[in-house]
């Protein structure tokens, strides 16, 4: 099942929520203010990298582009409106709001 | 019910994750769910976060002005949605018990609710 956040960590606990019910191997896609869990060196680094023990995380990239944020967490995956499309394919899809 | 009923049966499921009166979501979810009640679909509905406030017992709306609608949740049964889930943590975080909530629930561990997650045709989150 694919996953998809659009909340900013910051201000709300989706993501934490989100993380609690995935399944190992389950993918996490950040989109919109999702976005913002895997800018670099933020506060959620750590745990973005113990959820990449368990799941593949991705940030869809034109989200990424359009709040400046070039440098992201090591082991994220980027992927472009395309790549959002094939995860959707591949998977049932929850949709945390 | 013959097979070929059956087989258009989907496996949906409502998840409710915002207190009931600071806004609409919950309210929305709840008319949603029972809408979708009469299309003979496997309904269920998940209670996660201030979610479970929803279900608390004594609410006592009429001093903010609004008509309260937690007992309709004790009213889904009628609607053959009787799959209420309840997510352990955001209860206990909460202070709250299963005998504090409205109507009948199973409490489950995240574990639980994430393998039901997996078994859905379709998740509605709310």
């Amino acid at each position: 099942m694919l996953h998809t956040v659009n909340k900013s960590p910051f201000g709300n606990d989706t993501l934490e929520t989100c993380i609690r019910f995935a399944l190992p191997g389950d993918p996490i896609l950040l989109i919109e203010d999702g976005v913002y869990a895997v800018q670099g060196g933020n506060r959620f680094a750590s745990m973005i990298e113990t959820i990449l023990k368990k799941n593949p995380v991705f940030a869809l990239q034109p989200d990424l582009s359009a709040r400046g944020i070039s440098v992201i967490t090591n082991g994220v995956t980027t992927v472009d409106y395309e790549g959002f499309v094939e995860l959707v394919e591949q998977h049932h899809v929850n949709s945390w709001l | 019910m013959d097979f070929v009923q059956d087989m258009n049966i989907k496996k949906i499921m409502h998840v409710l994750r915002h207190a009931p009166h600071g806004t609409i979501y919950t309210y929305e979810g709840l008319e949603m769910i029972l809408i979708m009640a009469t299309y003979d679909q496997d309904i269920s509905v998940v209670f996660i976060g201030d979610g479970v406030y929803a279900l608390k017992k004594g609410q006592e709306t009429s001093g903010i002005g609004i008509k309260g609608f937690a007992r309709t949740f004790s009213a889904l049964d009628g609607y053959d949605v009787e799959k209420l889930y309840v997510d352990q943590l955001s209860l206990e975080e909460r202070g709250l018990r299963e005998d504090d909530l409205v109507v009948d629930v199973e409490v489950l561990s995240s574990e639980k609710i994430g393998a039901l997650m997996k078994e859905q045709d379709v998740i509605i989150q709310h």
